[in-house]
């Protein structure tokens, strides 16, 4: 093989593995090698526990190859529980915490043969869009490293476009896997919610969360839902909704296909480059057979702050569990008083942006405030929900970028929280309709660095907009080109 | 100046479920700290809760049982308070779309029927405990209770005094046990309530302030508290006070409420729906299966007892007291058909061996078959009463029939004449002066004498039997002389 081993995505190792070209040790080696000499720089994984990978390794070695990802090695963002692997969503309030249990899309990828690689860098508790967040330092964006990855699941995108690993998982509850894998270059994909099971997803917004795959292109992607998705008796929020087998109806084709370009997206805010990207995008599905017209989505521009309002309320409830008490960090200064060694330990154990997302969601909960923001908030969910509705009686699939700006700059809009926010704008909405989205690789800056475009489709219609994507991606080759990641040797 | 009285009362009664509510933690007293628990009770992050649904059917049945309206949609949300015994800092409970309202429950009030509404009855999950005990200052946490179901039942304020509130919750008590829901022990906790108090001068229309009582840990304390509570409110109006409105705690031991903490007191808990749990719609076949399910209640059990068996409503009261004696009674009387006669034993001998050994009556386990056979013993002759009552104790603790105790250790009725006639001679050659005073017309000399025979055949003796023969000795003798 002329490339690289690590180089491979996930269907072609796959592919390799099963007809035993490859050992899985040897896929596990590369990959770890890869991580070694790009982790310095990139900080794209918390943690790898290279021996547990390795046994595993040689256990499934002695097996015949049995799974859809048989010797696979993914990696997992850090808010998705590994038994008894540290799982920190990237905060200090949650150090050394190990779960007790796996994840369902944990169990579910092991039951298919794949190895658990490591544990991935993220904004705390997926609070941001940059990755700068993290408790643990930053991750670089491999196309350049003064920028970030995006976020929250930055760590993933870094490691699938840097190749220090074959898929990851991420979470998305405003683009958290869509926004990085534009700025980073590789596809994303938020499912439906309730088409992933959310059982060992340590929850930001539980009504907005969702498990997905960051891929080197559409097929692993694929691959890899078919492997996740599916009903969870465990989850509740889970819909006992057939699993389709993605990976063979990707290759149907855009003939006919109704596509949705809504005029909302292409407004004040877009940068020149994005817009150009996404409308040589849009030519190109044309050609492949699409019938491309515009539309609109009227309740678009509240989305943000009806996002803002529901998430940190869902947040803040749900890390109101961070207490000191059973786990995590705990501050026992001696003497104190049970509400200071809460108050000590929420201070100490939280980030800013934590902070800001728990005091603004406390707030919005409050007696006398409940009704005129998150009672509000929960009606304008409604009506952005049936913007998509009725889009989706006309259209098959939506078209919009991904994200407004290609990668910025550390620091950038660290200080300022609203124009972060508006970093997830094309996002955001998919989250508080429930639909699924897809990131897809459409361009590159004058800089060099990647633009995504992103697909949206009705509610279980996974199939629909991977087909989108894939015809897209046939067509063009923005998925093959590849960052130059400067390799370092680590320090130890 | 009179003043009225005005109670509401908040039960929370754990329901009896074979897991917790949102996960399969075994819902059971006295395991190990900690022995019953799992990520999703812990509450450790990315658990997710899935509801019980055993859970959700017991608390349709009690609600249907307090005659309430079941909501269309189901739903919960989440309470928030900080609390080491709260794994989540929130309780999963139903705010403001609970599962039943509007029903009510009648009790008994001066020989009238007073209908007490129910304002609400909704599912929510309970919390662990504290345990203080470990001695260097330290608290421990036991999460074995955390997510067992709780039915939460509010009254309307329609109860107007302390005793009122004692038969409330006594009739309420029955009604759960009839239903099988719930151990109702409060010393273990699976029945805890509050009560709320105001008092208000006679006539006036606003209700009086009202002041909340926790810790209560008896229906007596709850009396007690409640009395208590109207007394130094009554006083405090008399003397020109306001009442603040407020928590109160009772305590036992010195027998007085006092304020709680303010601190102790969660202002704002940010109720929001629980986004982990979908809501859904109850059938109307499930409601209607439900309530197919439901048992005869006390109130009609005891109606038709009075109809059917002739029992008199004392009696039919005290029979109908408890699901199990109601039950044993039933079955009993379907064995041998004198009601009011195992009604009279049950009510004599049960409830005093229960009372005696300070036993709920569904801790004693008594055979339908033994106690009939019991009766029929009796009825035949073939045992006196007082030995009755020795076979009655060895039945229920060796399980053994009664006809079989009474063969074993030769306890059958001496009624035989010659038999008895041995006893009675050696009685009165030792009674000499009893047996003169008998003579010289002193009744309670007679009885005495009979109770020497009985004593002398260990109760065996049929006490008619001795009676007459003993009678008829003493004139014969007094005749020979």
């Amino acid at each position: 093989m002329s490339r690289p081993l690590w180089a491979l995505t996930a269907h072609e190792l796959a592919d390799a593995l099963r007809q035993g070209q490859v050992r899985p040790r040897e896929a596990v080696e590369a990959v770890l090698e890869r991580w070694q000499s790009t982790n310095t720089l990139l900080h794209a994984y918390l943690g790898v526990n290279a021996e547990a990978v390795r046994a595993r390794a040689e256990r499934l070695a002695s097996q015949a190859p049995q799974g859809k990802l048989f010797g696979v090695p993914v990696a997992i963002k850090d808010n998705i529980c590994v038994r008894a692997e540290e799982t920190t969503c990237a905060s200090r309030i949650l150090r050394g915490f190990r779960p007790p249990y796996h994840a369902t899309v944990v169990e579910r990828l092991e039951a298919e043969g794949a190895i658990i690689l490591g544990r991935l860098n993220m904004d705390e508790f997926a609070f941001g869009s940059s990755t700068e967040s993290s408790a643990h330092g930053v991750t670089r964006n491999p196309w350049d490293a003064t920028r970030i990855p995006g976020g929250s699941s930055g760590g993933s995108a870094a490691a699938v476009a840097a190749d220090s690993a074959f898929a990851a998982l991420g979470s998305d509850t405003g683009g958290s896997i869509r926004q990085p894998a534009a700025m980073c270059g590789v596809v994303g994909l938020k499912p439906t919610y309730g088409r992933v099971s959310r059982y060992g997803l340590i929850a930001f917004a539980s009504s907005l969360d969702q498990i997905g795959p960051l891929a080197k292109d559409v097929t692993d992607a694929a691959l890899l839902l078919e492997v996740i998705a599916g009903y969870d008796p465990r989850d509740s929020t889970s819909a006992e909704v057939p699993v389709p087998p993605y990976r063979e109806r990707l290759t149907q084709g855009l003939q006919g296909l109704r596509i949705g370009i809504p005029r909302e997206c292409f407004v004040d805010g877009l940068d020149p480059e994005v817009r150009r990207a996404v409308e040589e995008a849009i030519k190109v599905l044309r050609q492949l057979g699409a019938a491309c017209e515009p539309t609109s989505l009227p309740h678009a521009e509240y989305a943000v702050a009806t996002y803002y309002i529901l998430a940190t309320a869902e947040a803040s409830s749900n890390l109101a569990r961070f207490d000191g008490v059973q786990y995590g960090w705990r501050n026992a200064a001696p003497r104190g008083s049970l509400l200071e060694m809460y108050q000590r330990t929420r201070a100490e154990g939280f980030g800013a942006e934590a902070k800001r997302r728990i005091m603004l969601g406390t707030y919005v909960l409050s007696h006398g405030y409940y009704d005129a923001y998150y009672a509000r908030a929960l009606k304008v969910r409604t009506l952005i929900k049936q913007d998509f509705d009725r889009a989706f009686e006309r259209f098959d699939c939506l078209v919009t970028p991904t994200a407004p700006t290609p990668a910025f700059r550390f620091g950038e809009k660290l200080e300022d929280p609203l124009s972060m926010y508006l970093s997830d704008i094309y996002t955001i909405s998919v989250n508080l309709a429930g639909i699924p989205g897809i990131s897809v690789p459409c361009g590159f800056s004058k800089t060099g660095l990647p633009i995504g475009l992103q697909v949206l489709a009705a509610p279980f219609q996974e199939e629909r907009l991977l087909r989108a994507a894939y015809a897209y991606e046939q067509a063009t080759a923005w998925h093959t080109r590849q960052p130059e990641v400067a390799e370092t040797t680590p320090s130890r | 100046m009179n003043y009225e009285t005005t109670i509401g009362l908040e039960v929370h009664v754990q329901l009896a479920t074979r897991s917790k509510a949102f996960c399969g933690c075994a819902n059971n007293f006295g395991a190990a700290p900690n022995a019953q628990t799992c990520p999703v009770c812990l509450g450790l992050p990315g658990s997710l809760p899935v509801l019980n649904q055993a859970a959700f059917e017991l608390a349709v049945r009690t609600a249907l049982a307090l005659n309430c309206q079941i909501t269309d949609r189901i739903q919960f949300d989440r309470k928030h308070y900080f609390y080491p015994d709260l794994p989540k800092a929130f309780q999963i409970s139903q705010y403001d779309q609970p599962l039943s309202h509007d029903g009510h429950l009648d009790i008994p009030v001066q020989e009238q029927t007073k209908r007490v509404r129910i304002h609400r009855a909704h599912l929510e999950e309970d919390a662990g405990k504290l345990l203080h005990e470990a001695g260097d200052g330290a608290s421990l946490v036991d999460f074995n209770r955390a997510g067992v179901p709780l039915l939460e039942i509010v009254s309307e304020p329609d109860l107007a005094s302390p005793d009122e509130a004692f038969t409330y919750l006594t009739r309420l008590k029955l009604i759960l046990q009839y239903l099988e829901v719930s151990s109702c022990d409060m010393e273990k906790g699976t029945l805890r309530c509050d009560a709320n108090l105001s008092v208000r001068r006679q006539g006036e229309a606003a209700l009086g302030s009202k002041v909340e009582i926790k810790n209560l840990n008896s229906f007596r304390h709850v009396r007690a508290a409640l009395r208590y509570e109207q007394e130094r409110q009554v006083a405090a109006l008399q003397s020109g006070q306001r009442i603040a409105q407020e928590t109160r705690l009772w305590d036992a031991a010195l027998e007085r409420t006092r304020p709680m903490r303010s601190k102790e007191e969660a202002s704002d808990y940010r109720y929001f729906r629980e986004p982990d749990l979908v809501p859904f719609s109850v059938s109307p076949e499930t409601i209607g299966r439900v309530r197919e399910g439901l048992p005869e209640l006390p109130e009609s059990r005891k109606a038709r007892l009075m109809r059917d068996d002739r029992l008199s409503s004392y009696d039919a009261d005290l029979v109908t007291s408890s699901r199990r004696l109601a039950d044993l009674y039933e079955a009993t009387v379907a064995l041998h058909r004198q009601p009011k006669a195992v009604a009279n034993y049950l009510i004599s001998e049960l409830l005093a061996y229960a009372h005696v050994r300070s036993l709920e009556i569904e801790a004693v386990a008594v055979e339908p078959a033994h106690l009939a056979q019991l009766l029929q013993l009796i009825e035949a002759g073939a045992i006196s009463r007082p030995v009755a009552k020795n076979v009655f104790v060895e039945m229920i603790e060796s399980r053994v029939p009664p006809g079989e105790i009474v063969t074993r250790k030769g306890l059958g009725q001496i009624s035989d004449g010659a038999a008895l006639e041995g006893i009675i001679a050696q009685v009165i050659a030792a009674n000499a002066q009893t047996v003169a005073d008998v003579r010289a017309g002193k009744a309670s000399a007679f009885q005495f004498l009979i109770g020497q025979c009985m004593k002398a055949t260990q109760g065996k003796a049929n006490p008619q039997r001795v009676a007459e023969q003993l009678r008829q000795s003493l004139s014969q003798q007094t005749g020979g002389s």
